[in-house]
């Protein structure tokens, strides 16, 4: 015990003793130089000041609570946290209670819902957790009956001594396990004899989502709280040049008008705020608020000029370089067939169904925060840093998110809620209206990709040129290197390429806007994988080679012929029919592998349709196969979306489309029959929640090549226009 | 501001109230019924679906002094336990993600099935399309329809 880090502060303690008749608690914590983390009781972390990561407890009834330390917006880590954790714990998941916990990156390490992070950034440590207080539990067992431990069994929230029979409820046992050691080492369950994991397991939120019950953060109301709403700059980086709020100091209810200053990146984005004591009164107040905006000495981009400028650079410039490998000029210039393409996907909105919201309490000494958060650790950050608090006086409490997709990862709704409060010194809700959220960004960045490749005699990918042009997110932070190239150039694309293919250079090309862009559902694969999977599909026409086939011939590894393999088994690749469209892509991402084939064909009315969607998902060492295959579904039909239905347009510096009547979301009509099939393998687990998104739109645009020889190389696309 | 009785879920509730206000916000921030959802505001969506004397109405676009003397149900109406068939065939079928929307699906579900017993593809459509779903259950919401369909001819069955 003297290894363990005691310059950790005596901060944000799990109050144990707040947890009525908890025993035995027990959590893990990462010390300060070890790869691996370590198990610890709750009373032996508090005395030496540790604070744990993710814990469980259970107390002198048996009943057994697991703090949750991820975000639930829909992917499910609500259901696969505790579902790992029941696993190697024995107990019945129905049994367990559980319980978000509070933003804090120094207990929780990093807490951040994205990057389809939760599972496979954590599963052995919560396999390890349930299994250490499982074998402490039977050991308590042995002690108390003086026989071998190795005669006990851990079922169903009992121990069972097998040659007596004898049974002890986890409850009973709980005190005399709690003076036990944690084990050093513990073997987990092999996936043969899973219970829980592996199991389509009912979500223990559904019935809290089917009776108004579950509570987003739109729901959430404090004693004395006011409601502000938020005049926010058009342009995203104007400045409030002066306001008339004349009329809305006299709309009934509202109570403050002010200008408000919030960090977004490295700028600064100006709003008015009005206050009132209900949602309505402070909306009220803004219709008749008038706000005039300096917009001197910045670009007010539109679409077409983002596009020119992204086209010209692919055109005129080398870019930064990511990865090469060989000699790409030389290569193509030798190449027996050359193939050139040029590709562009859409600025997007996220456009959660919960529109942005958060709930702020800011005293002179502390601030506390509710809202539909994803990344509590941030915000707490961001909040220290803001207000000059020290950590242990900003708490944030994560709600249920009405959707994420990576905009409710940022830390920009929830400091200018906490700045509100501050100025009014009072608790307040700040709403983003629809429009608000459609047209206030950060945005999806739009993106134009140019790819050239040569093929040899034998048709196989001798060189390979991919240039990428667009806003880079990482680009926008403060004192960030513009110099640097884009990390994320090659994600989406399947790593067995850059072994057979002999020649190839990656570059990007950062478009400078004041435009603010930032991470969308799997981020730059959802366009990367558009250019990368059309553009094989375009090689396999030019080499005369089956698209299948083709990909078959570069992935020289097992993982990816046996997704191949699926593919071609569950949708009848081989047996096709002459008025079908079939399309394929594969793309992976967060250490997932994802193929999809779309159907397509035409309609009485000729109008090309998507008939049915077969995705096949490696995502390594999984928990739930029913949650993989509802994120999967659901990603189709966002990916649908962002292909075939909305974008966001720019004109003189704003942004266009407000709301759904013109931000088209897909709707029942649109959607295909779509079978998710997965692999089982004992692969290091991937990600879920997004993966599924990049190879929808390549494969349905493949599709419909394969049916009408036209060749989509812009998204969006109305399908109704094909 | 007005006096107005609104009488919701069996209840009659009477506020104060400005009587432009769409009925969504006093449902939600004036009775504190937060189970209807707001999403855009403009009846594009359908987050705010409540029923209005039995019928799907759009409860952001409804001003607070047109509903008096109205039947309104929320989704807290439907059932406190999960019993109605509805929910029960939501569970069953695993359909909420984040859950958001699934108010508003979950009361034009209803609405459809107390009109027509046994909806085909085309009556689904028709009756859901006006509800957006970010999360993209839409196959599981069409699953789950046809599954309350089933339980309630098992149920008249078994009568």
């Amino acid at each position: 015990m003297e290894t363990l880090n005691k310059n950790i502060s005596r901060r944000n303690f799990m109050r144990l003793t707040s947890l009525s008749g908890a025993a035995l608690t027990l959590g893990f914590y990462f010390p300060a130089a070890a790869k691996e983390a370590e198990m610890l009781k709750g009373d032996v972390a508090e005395n030496l000041g540790i604070d744990l990561n993710a814990w469980i407890s259970i107390d002198t009834k048996g009943k057994v609570t697991i703090i949750n330390h991820r975000a639930e917006m829909g992917q499910g880590a609500y259901q696969a946290v505790p579902q790992i954790i029941a696993e190697e714990l024995e107990v019945n998941l129905n049994d367990i209670n559980i319980v978000f916990g509070v933003g804090n990156e120094s207990k929780y390490g990093n807490q951040i819902t994205g990057g389809s992070s939760t599972v496979r950034g954590s599963y052995k440590h919560l396999g390890r957790m349930g299994a250490s207080a499982r074998e402490m539990l039977k050991e308590a067992a042995a002690n108390k009956w003086k026989v071998n431990k190795k005669e006990c069994d851990a079922e169903n929230g009992f121990i069972i001594h097998q040659p007596s029979g004898r049974k002890a409820n986890y409850g009973d046992l709980v005190a005399e396990a709690s003076k036990l050691e944690p084990p050093k080492t513990v073997a987990l369950k092999k996936p043969e004899d899973y219970k829980i994991v592996r199991k389509p397991l009912p979500r223990q939120d559904t019935p809290l989502k089917v009776n108004g019950k579950a509570e987003f953060g739109l729901d959430k109301k404090l004693p004395g709280m006011l409601y502000a709403v938020v005049e926010r700059s058009p342009r995203f980086i104007g400045k409030v040049k002066s306001v008339d709020d004349a009329a809305t100091r006299k709309v009934p209810g509202v109570k403050h008008v002010f200008v408000t200053r919030t960090g977004v990146f490295a700028s600064t984005r100006e709003g008015v705020a009005v206050v009132a004591d209900t949602l309505w009164a402070a909306m009220q107040g803004r219709k008749v608020l008038k706000v005039t905006w300096d917009d001197e000495g910045f670009e007010h981009h539109s679409t077409e000029q983002l596009y020119a400028k992204m086209n010209e650079d692919l055109k005129t410039k080398e870019g930064l370089s990511f990865r090469t490998k060989g000699n790409v000029a030389s290569a193509l210039a030798k190449a027996t067939r050359k193939v050139e393409a040029t590709y562009e996907t859409p600025y997007e909105s996220h456009s959660c169904m919960e529109p942005l919201n958060c709930i702020a309490d800011t005293k002179a000494d502390s601030c506390e925060i509710w809202g539909p958060i994803q990344a509590p650790g941030w915000v707490q950050d961001n909040l220290i840093q803001v207000l000059g608090l020290p950590r242990e006086k900003v708490t944030v409490h994560m709600t249920f998110l009405g959707g994420g997709f990576g905009r409710k990862a940022f830390t920009d709704y929830t400091q200018e809620a906490a700045l509100i409060s501050k100025e009014i010194k009072a608790p307040v809700q700040v709403v983003w209206t629809r429009e608000d959220d459609t047209l206030i960004g950060p945005f999806r960045p739009g993106m134009v990709y140019n790819i050239a490749a040569g093929l040899n005699e034998q048709g196989s990918i001798s060189s390979f040129r991919y240039k990428m042009a667009g806003q880079d997110m990482d680009h926008q932070w403060p004192n960030a290197n513009r110099e640097s190239y884009n990390g994320s150039t090659t994600e989406g694309f399947l790593e067995p390429y850059f072994n057979s293919i002999p020649h190839y250079s990656f570059a990007d090309l950062p478009l400078e806007s004041p435009i603010p862009v930032m991470w969308w559902r799997s981020v730059y694969a959802s366009t990367n994988g558009f250019a990368y999977e059309s553009f094989m599909d375009e090689l396999s026409i030019a080499a005369g080679k089956d698209p299948l086939d083709f990909r078959r011939q570069h992935l020289g590894d097992d993982r990816y012929q046996v997704v191949i393999d699926k593919l071609e088994e569950v949708s009848n690749w081989k047996s096709r029919k002459k008025n079908e469209g079939y399309g394929v892509a594969i793309t992976e991402c967060f250490s997932s592998i994802v193929g999809e084939i779309v159907k397509v064909s035409k309609g009485a009315d000729g109008k090309v349709k998507i008939d049915k969607v077969w995705a096949v998902m490696d995502c390594g060492w999984y928990v739930n196969p029913d949650i993989i295959k509802a994120q999967v579904e659901g990603s189709i039909v966002m990916a649908l979306g962002a292909a075939t239905k909305h974008e966001t347009h720019f004109k003189d510096g704003k942004a266009v489309e407000a709301n759904f009547n013109t931000y088209k979301m897909p709707r029942i009509t649109d959607i295909p029959e779509i079978e998710v099939h997965i692999v089982d393998n004992e692969e290091k687990a991937g990600g879920v929640g997004e993966p599924g998104l990049p190879p929808f739109s390549p494969a349905l645009t493949n599709a419909i090549f394969d049916l009408t020889g036209k060749r989509i190389r812009k998204l969006p696309f109305n399908l109704q226009e094909v | 501001m007005t006096s107005l009785t609104l009488k919701i879920n069996n209840k009659d509730y009477t506020i104060e109230a400005d009587p432009k206000m769409p009925l969504l916000w006093a449902i939600r921030d004036v009775v504190g019924l937060t189970g209807t959802k707001y999403g855009c505001g403009i009846a594009q969506c359908g987050a705010c679906t409540v029923h209005m004397d039995g019928n799907p109405v759009r409860s952001c676009s409804i001003p607070v002094s047109a509903v008096a003397n109205k039947n309104i149900t929320t989704i807290e109406g439907l059932s406190e336990d999960n019993s109605h068939v509805v929910q029960q065939a939501w569970i069953a079928e695993q359909v909420p993600q984040c859950g958001y929307c699934q108010s508003g699906q979950i009361m034009a579900a209803t609405a459809l099935l107390k009109k027509n017993a046994n909806p085909t593809d085309k009556d689904i459509d028709n009756a859901m399309q006006g509800h957006i779903c970010r999360c993209g259950t839409y196959p599981r919401i069409r699953k789950a329809i046809k599954t309350a369909s089933t339980m309630m001819a098992q149920k008249a069955s078994t009568k």
